[in-house]
C-alpha cells in the first residue's frame, strides 16, 4: 500500500455493529445486533413502536454510549472518536429540535457554526439549503408557525449543513401528509444520487420499500431479518395474497389446504399464495362467502407480519 | 483551545436569539434594579439616618454596591433554571447541539459563559445608572461588576448544574420562594448582618450573596482588607468550580444516555 492510501478515513463499511447492545438500568432496548452499512447504500431499520430503532440510531450517531458488542463509525469507535465522528455526519432525530423563536435562515447559519465553519460559508450553505428545501419564501421567519411538513424539511435541510457522507433520518417522514412525504422522498433520492449514505428508520412499509436498498427488520431490540426489500417478500411471503374479510366476530373456515400459509387477524384472513384469482375462485368453489376479498402484491408488512406474529402499524 | 472555540459557538446560537428578543428582557434585567435603587435608596433612604453601623455614608451610596450583587445573583438564578430545562426539554437546543461536534460538556460551558456575560452586561448597566443617581460612592464600585458576577455565578453553576437533573419545573418555584427570597433579603444588601440573630449567621455565611456583598461593599469603600478579601473570592470561586465539575457531569448523563 502506498502512503498516501494510509489512513485517509476511507473505508467502505461506514457502520459496522458486532453485538451491539445498550441497557437503560436493567432494561434492554437493544438485545445484541450485528449491522453494517456500505457507502452509498440506503439502509433501513424497520419496526414497531419500541424495537429499539431509535436507541441504535442514537447509539450511530455517536450520541448515546453503546452498553455492549463492537461499533465502528467511519472506521472510527465513537467511545473515543465521538467528535471527529460527528462532524462527518448528518442527523435527523425523530423529534424536531429546531430553534423555533430564530429564523429559518438563521437555524442553517448557527448549525453550521457548531460544525466550526465560517461565518461566510454558513451564510453560502444556508443559500444553497433553502433552495434545497424549498423554504427561500420563508427564509426570515421565524420557525414556530410552520407547518410540520415544512419544519421537517427544515431539520433534514439543517443536517447537511456539513456535507455528511452519512446521513441519519429517524422516521424522517412520520406525521406528514402523502404529499410531503413524496416531497421529502424525493429530495432524499437525491441525496442518494449524489453519493450520501443513508440510514433510515420507519414503520411505514411503502417507505421502506420506496428508499431502501437493505434493510433490517427489528423487533424486541433483535434483528429478525435481513435483505433487500424484494428478497425479504420472497423469502417469507409469497407473490400475492389473497386478503378475505368476514364480519366481525363470524366464524372464520379453515382454509389452510388453499394456500401456502393463513394468517388469522381478528377481521381478516390472509392467505399467501403465487396467485390469488385462482385461490379465490377455489375459495368460492367450496362455498365460502367472505363479506369483501381483496387480491394485492405482498409487501413487507407481510413480511413483518410473518416475522413476529404482528402487523406493524396498528 | 477546541473547548473554548466550540464553546463559544454555543454561545453565539443565545447571542442570536437574544438579540432578537432582548427587549423582553429589557424589563426584568435593566429596569427592576435602578426601580429597586430608586425607591429604597433615594425614596426610603432618604427617611434612613446613617449611623456608624452602616459606615457613615448615605444610604444610598450604602446600598447600591450590595443592590448590583443582589440583582447579580437574582439574574443568575432565573437564566440558570427556565432557560436551561427549556433547552434540555422543550426548545431542546442542547439536545440538537450534542448530534454536532459538540460535546456535553462544551455545551455546559457556553451556557455558564453566556450567564457570566449577562450578568456582567446588566451590572455595567446598573454601575453607570448608579453613578448618574449619585449612588456611586467612588471609582471603587467599578470592581462591583466582575466581583457581582462572581457571586452571581457562584450560586447559578450549582444551579444550571441541578436544572440539567430536573423533569419538570417545580422545583424551581421553590427555589426562588426559599432560598432566593431569604438570601435577597437577609444576607447585608439592605441592614448589617450583625442584626440578625446569632444562629442564623453561619447560614448567612454559606450564601454567596452574603460573600458578594462584602466584596462588592468592601471594594467601594475601600474597607476590605486583603486577606479577607480573597478568603470571599475563594470560597465564591470554589463554588463555581464546583457547579462546573456537577455541570458536566450531569450534561452528559442527560445528553448522552
Ligand atoms: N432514555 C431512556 N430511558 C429508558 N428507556 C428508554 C430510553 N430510551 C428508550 N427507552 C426504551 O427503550 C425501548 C426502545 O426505544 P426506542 O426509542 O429505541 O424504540 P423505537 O424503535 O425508536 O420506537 P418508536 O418507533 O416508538 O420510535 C423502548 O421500550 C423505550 O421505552
Ligand atoms: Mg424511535
Amino acid at each position: 500500500m502506498s502512503e498516501g492510501f494510509v489512513n485517509v478515513g476511507w473505508v467502505d463499511n461506514l457502520v459496522e455493529a458486532k453485538a451491539l447492545t445498550k441497557h437503560f438500568g436493567s432494561f434492554e432496548a437493544v438485545r445484541g445486533i450485528d449491522v453494517e452499512v456500505r457507502r452509498g447504500e440506503a439502509f433501513g431499520f424497520l419496526g414497531p413502536n419500541g424495537a429499539g430503532k431509535s436507541s441504535t440510531m442514537r447509539m450511530i450517531s455517536c450520541v448515546s454510549g453503546r452498553t455492549g458488542g463492537d461499533l465502528e463509525v467511519l472506521g472510527m469507535d465513537p467511545a473515543t472518536q465521538g467528535p471527529k465522528i460527528r462532524a462527518r455526519l448528518g442527523v435527523v432525530p425523530q423529534l424536531d429540535n429546531l430553534d423555533t423563536e430564530l429564523t429559518v435562515r438563521q437555524n442553517l447559519q448557527i448549525y453550521g457554526r457548531y460544525f466550526g465553519m465560517s461565518r461566510a460559508r454558513c451564510r453560502e450553505k444556508a443559500e444553497e439549503l433553502l433552495e434545497f428545501a424549498q423554504l427561500s419564501d420563508r427564509a426570515d421567519h421565524e420557525v414556530e408557525p410552520l407547518s410540520g411538513g415544512m419544519k421537517r424539511r427544515l431539520t433534514i435541510a439543517r443536517s447537511l449543513v456539513n456535507d455528511p457522507e452519512l446521513l441519519l433520518l429517524d422516521e424522517p417522514t412520520t406525521g406528514l401528509d402523502p404529499q410531503a412525504r413524496h416531497l421529502l422522498w424525493d429530495r432524499l433520492f437525491r441525496l442518494k444520487q449524489d453519493g450520501v449514505t443513508l440510514i433510515i428508520t420507519t414503520h411505514y412499509m411503502d417507505e421502506a420499500e420506496q428508499l431502501c436498498d437493505r434493510l433490517v427488520v427489528m423487533d424486541g431490540g433483535r434483528i429478525a431479518a435481513e435483505g433487500s426489500p424484494s428478497e425479504l417478500i420472497n423469502r417469507y411471503a409469497t407473490k400475492e395474497v389473497l386478503e378475505l374479510r368476514f364480519q366481525p366476530g363470524a366464524e372464520k373456515p379453515d382454509l389452510a389446504r388453499f394456500a401456502d400459509r393463513v394468517e388469522v387477524l381478528p377481521d381478516r384472513l390472509l392467505l399467501y399464495t403465487p396467485d390469488g384469482e385462482q385461490t379465490l375462485a377455489k375459495v368460492h368453489e367450496q362455498g365460502v362467502q367472505p363479506v369483501q376479498s381483496l387480491v394485492r402484491r405482498s409487501s413487507l408488512e407481510d413480511v413483518f407480519l410473518r416475522l413476529t406474529g404482528r402487523t406493524l402499524v396498528d | 483551545m477546541e473547548t473554548l472555540r466550540a464553546s463559544w459557538f454555543g454561545f453565539e446560537k443565545t447571542w442570536t436569539w437574544y438579540r432578537r428578543n432582548w427587549r423582553a428582557t429589557a424589563v426584568s434585567s435593566f429596569l427592576t434594579p435602578v426601580l429597586f435603587l430608586l425607591a429604597l435608596g433615594l425614596g426610603f433612604g432618604s427617611q434612613v439616618q446613617s449611623t456608624a453601623l452602616i459606615g457613615g455614608v448615605p444610604y444610598l451610596q450604602y446600598l447600591a454596591p450590595a443592590l448590583i450583587v443582589v440583582t447579580a445573583v437574582q439574574g443568575a438564578t432565573f437564566e440558570s433554571t427556565y432557560p436551561v430545562m427549556s433547552q434540555f426539554m422543550w426548545q431542546k437546543s442542547f439536545v440538537a447541539m450534542v448530534a454536532t461536534p459538540i460535546t456535553p460538556a462544551q455545551v455546559l460551558y457556553s451556557q455558564v459563559m453566556w450567564i457570566g456575560s449577562q450578568l456582567l452586561l446588566r451590572a455595567g448597566v446598573f454601575v453607570g445608572i448608579a453613578a448618574l443617581l449619585g449612588a456611586a460612592a467612588g471609582p471603587g464600585i467599578l470592581l462591583a461588576i466582575p466581583l457581582a458576577t462572581l457571586a452571581g455565578l457562584a450560586f447559578g453553576a450549582p444551579l444550571v448544574a441541578y436544572s440539567a437533573t430536573l423533569d419538570k419545573p417545580d422545583a424551581f418555584t421553590n427555589i426562588f420562594r426559599f432560598v432566593l427570597m431569604p438570601m435577597t433579603l437577609f444576607t447585608g444588601a439592605f441592614f448589617p448582618v450583625s442584626q440578625l440573630p446569632d444562629w442564623l449567621l453561619p447560614l448567612v455565611w454559606l450564601t454567596p450573596a452574603w460573600h458578594g456583598i462584602e466584596l462588592a461593599r468592601g471594594a467601594t469603600f475601600g474597607t476590605l482588607g486583603v486577606l479577607p478579601a480573597l478568603g470571599h473570592i475563594a470560597y465564591l470561586g470554589v463554588l463555581v468550580a464546583v457547579g462546573i465539575a456537577l455541570g458536566v457531569k450531569f450534561f452528559h448523563r442527560r445528553l448522552a444516555m
